[in-house]
């Protein structure tokens, strides 16, 4: 008999299939009939797929456990990894394509698909969304099951959340290059990509909270806290700023019912606060798991973790009009945000201390394991961030800093040295772990990667602060009878030297991640086979 | 089952556990570190002083005012005046002087070529190149070719108004389209082009009759560019003798513009820029070494 889940699905995307080839046949809009076609051809395949298996298994309901152990759902976990792998590669390479476009502007090749303008979303927007987004999903889906001792509900239901959020990545990304773009910093996709991505982020939420339902442990632990946060907050953030209005549904093209400074302060609430919950509580999710794990020590403090998380949710939502510093935005919620961004402080270190602090004991081993030393460095670039990210809000700082590369800076150190660090172990952690190995394929070459790219991340982030601050200190240098010393085009013409420091930088980190891809392939193809027991077990051996 | 903690001791801290486990991991009972909870406490008090001193919660209408009567709006206005009030000295005296006089006065030639630099960097460079040197289709400022003229009253009088823009004063000269409007044939743009071309020294094409060239030129173009193609600054046609022309000096790029001919605009500047700087500008554009 056919679940109620997998005829609710075939009967939703043979709907979607339906509507996407009306839509194809009736647009005059060339990038919609694209999108559409991808659309019905991707719920075709979804359809079916979900007949497949049915007739495959002949229907039969999977068990939820086996031999008393819980049949963890490890599948979409390896196909979010593997996408994150590939996002990843693909969203440094464009990164390191736009550092040397700023550089060399000859390399925007006069067409408009590889045009800075297109490819700067593109590069934020793969590597933030499609290289972190897959991270989180993954891991989320992977430590709440373990950590559960639960198999994820559904059958179709979580296969339906990692493709279709990859759907919408695909989505997302070719409408910038075919030039359909909302213009809101990180919110770029259109309207009905924006649909698409909401329909698959509840079905996330529904089956985050599912599996939490399902526990057989009494509490909930920590790392799921900071997931649950993760993902009930970027759905009211992308709802809300994604409240358009299309010209037509047959139109890839919509207008946002906010105007003026209204939509400046939302778009800038849902851009700090896509910091907030997506780089951040997501990761701080994935570092209360795999630190722990992976350093077999327990986590630093218990009642840190409470206080730092709760503070962390309740103030980092006020903060984002500190991006709007002297601008039309009124005096009093710039500075309102400034000092939420100064209470701010203390509850993001609280993660930083928990993840240092539950090393204690364990850091000898920071000279052995090159994965772990990874995370630990990856949570000194947090904290490091974090305190930049005060002090940057600060209106007088703000006055430098702003516009300037300064906080080109400030993101990459965040960027690449937090979330790109702390993704980087994690998946070192679980490549092997998912395919059943006992190790990785070379920690050699994890050592590479890792000092490649710690050398890549610190050429970077010190040649934006120099020329950050020296394009600030330019644009407000006045000559001694009251007029401006320099035309913006001299700073342009000082910045380049450190243009091309950037990419390399950028260069030395993209190529430390190709290690990393050959690494991981190497441990799933070569990879010696676990025994036994399939899953690592901590020093600490549950207490029965 | 749930609080039935046996708490056990870590061994290597010696700080209990709380008893809970998820999948091997357990966590301390260390309390919060005090250094972190003086600190957050800090921030608060921070902020709270911070919300006394500056505009910052908003109330059913308007918002906290703050003790320190901050307001950016006037501040930035306030700092406004002060620049300017700090360079009105010589900004006085400078709308005050003829443009000879700022030339000939050391300390206001100074001022006004500090002050034209400035504004060129900004507002003319992106056209004319950071050294005005130009590009093509926008005149190189540096030599001694000039449509409209290259003396003071010339340069200011272009600035102010700019060529071809939408101020009623504007200079206006526009060269009629001979080929897209069908006033000269094909063949005929190729035979005065190349007329044009012979004259100035430059390449032209074999076969051509130039002598019927030189009758096109004479009956369309004189008028304007003079009998010996020597240009007439007022209507601000070029003289086609020089070397330096504007759209390209390639045949094809003469013919092109003897059959669409592109007529460049500057803006005007005299509702963009104040009199001082508008000024500033033209002794700066005059000392690179063309003026007249």
């Amino acid at each position: 008999m056919v679940s109620l889940e997998e005829g609710g699905f075939a009967i939703f995307l043979v709907l979607l299939a339906f509507a996407c080839l009306i839509v194809a046949g009736k647009t005059f809009d060339q990038v919609m009939a694209f999108h559409a076609g991808i659309g019905a051809l991707v719920a075709a395949v979804g359809v079916f797929w979900i007949f497949k298996t049915y007739f495959d298994d002949g229907g039969e309901p999977i068990p939820q456990e086996i031999d008393g152990k819980p049949n963890y759902n490890l599948g979409p976990v390896k196909f979010g990894s593997a996408a994150a792998m590939f996002w990843g590669l693909a969203g440094f390479s464009v990164g390191l394509l736009i550092a040397l476009q700023l550089a060399f502007p000859a390399l925007n090749f006069d067409l408009p698909w590889t045009n800075f303008g297109r490819m700067r979303p593109l590069h934020t927007s793969a590597v933030i969304f499609a290289f972190g987004g897959n991270v989180l999903l993954a891991t989320s889906m992977y430590v709440v099951q373990r950590t559960s001792r639960a198999r994820m509900p559904g059958k179709i239901l979580p296969w339906f959340v990692i493709i279709g959020y990859n759907v919408f990545i695909v989505i997302a990304g070719t409408g910038y290059l075919l030039g359909a773009t909302q213009s809101k910093e990180y919110a770029e996709p259109e309207w009905y990509a924006d649909l698409w991505l909401t329909i698959v982020w509840v079905c996330y939420l529904l089956l985050f909270l599912g599996t939490l339902w399902k526990r057989k442990e009494p509490h909930i632990y920590v790392a799921n806290w900071f997931y649950l946060a993760f993902i009930v907050t970027i759905a009211m953030l992308h709802i809300t700023n994604n409240l358009t209005i299309p010209v037509s549904i047959y139109s890839t093209k919509s207008y946002i019912v906010w105007s003026g400074v209204q939509d400046a302060m939302v778009q800038w609430w849902y851009g700090h606060n896509a910091v907030g919950f997506f780089l951040t509580a997501g990761f701080l999710a994935i570092m209360y798991y795999f630190i722990p794990k992976r350093a077999e020590r327990p986590v630093y403090s218990y009642r840190l973790s409470i206080v730092h998380f709760w503070a962390l949710i309740f103030i980092y939502i006020w903060a984002g009009p500190h991006h709007l510093h002297y601008t039309a935005l009124p005096q009093w919620a710039s500075t309102l945000g400034t000092t939420f961004s100064i209470i701010l402080w203390m509850p993001s270190w609280g993660g930083m201390i928990n993840g240092l602090m539950t090393l204690s004991g364990a850091w000898d081993k920071l000279r052995t394991d090159p994965v772990l030393r990874m995370m630990v460095v990856s949570v000194a670039f947090y904290g490091m961030s974090t305190f930049e990210g005060p002090l940057m809000s600060l209106r007088s700082v703000n006055s430098l800093s702003h516009y300037t590369d300064w906080t080109i800076g400030h993101v990459h150190s965040g960027a690449l040295g937090w979330v790109g660090y702390i993704s980087f172990g994690a998946l070192y952690c679980l490549i092997p772990w998912l395919w059943n190995k006992k190790s990785l394929y070379s920690l050699k070459l994890v050592n590479w990667h890792f000092w490649l790219s710690t050398l890549g991340i610190v050429l970077y982030i010190t040649a934006m602060w120099v020329s950050g601050i020296m394009q600030g200190l330019m644009w407000r240098a006045y000559d001694q009878l009251g007029f401006l010393e320099y035309s913006f085009v001299e700073t342009v013409e000082a910045m380049h030297p450190f243009y091309i420091i950037r990419a390399l930088g950028g260069a030395l980190f993209l190529l430390g991640a190709i290690i990393m891809a050959y690494n991981l392939w190497m441990t799933v193809r070569h990879g010696e086979a676990e025994e036994a027991e399939a899953t690592p077990v901590g020093s600490l051996a549950p207490a029965e | 089952m749930a609080d039935m903690h046996k708490n056990e001791i870590d061994r290597i801290s010696g700080v209990e556990t709380t008893g809970h486990e998820w999948d091997g991991l357990k966590e301390l009972n260390n309390p919060l570190p005090r250094w972190w909870l003086y600190m957050f406490y800090a921030c608060i008090v921070w902020a709270v002083v911070y919300w006394v001193l500056f505009p910052t919660w908003p109330m059913i209408s308007g918002y906290t005012k703050g003790v320190l009567g901050s307001d950016q709006r006037t501040e930035a206005i306030a700092a406004f005046d002060e620049g300017v009030a700090g360079r009105s000295v010589f900004a006085d005296k400078i709308i005050a002087a003829s443009l000879e006089d700022i030339s000939r006065d050391q300390e206001l030639l100074q001022f006004a070529l500090a002050n034209g630099q400035a504004a060129f960097g900004d507002n003319c460079a992106p056209c004319h190149g950071s050294g005005g040197t130009g590009a093509e289709g926008y005149p190189n400022l540096q030599d001694d070719t000039w449509l409209w003229g290259g003396t003071l009253d010339d340069i200011h009088t272009t600035l102010l108004y700019g060529i071809r823009s939408e101020n009623d004063e504007a200079r206006i000269g526009e060269m009629p389209a001979f080929g897209r409007d069908e006033l000269l044939s094909r063949d005929e743009v190729t035979q005065v082009a190349n007329f044009v071309a012979s004259r100035a020294g430059l390449e032209t094409e074999d076969g051509v009759d130039l002598a019927a060239g030189q009758t096109l030129y004479v009956d369309n173009c004189a008028a304007c560019h003079g009998d010996n193609l020597e240009g007439i600054q007022e209507m601000g046609a070029p003289s086609l003798m020089s070397a330096n022309y504007l759209y390209g000096k390639s045949l094809d790029d003469i013919k092109a513009q003897v059959h669409s001919p592109r007529n460049g605009v500057m803006p005007a500047w005299v509702d963009r820029l104040d009199p001082a700087t508008i000024k500033s500008l033209t002794v700066y554009v005059h000392s690179f070494g063309g003026g007249q």
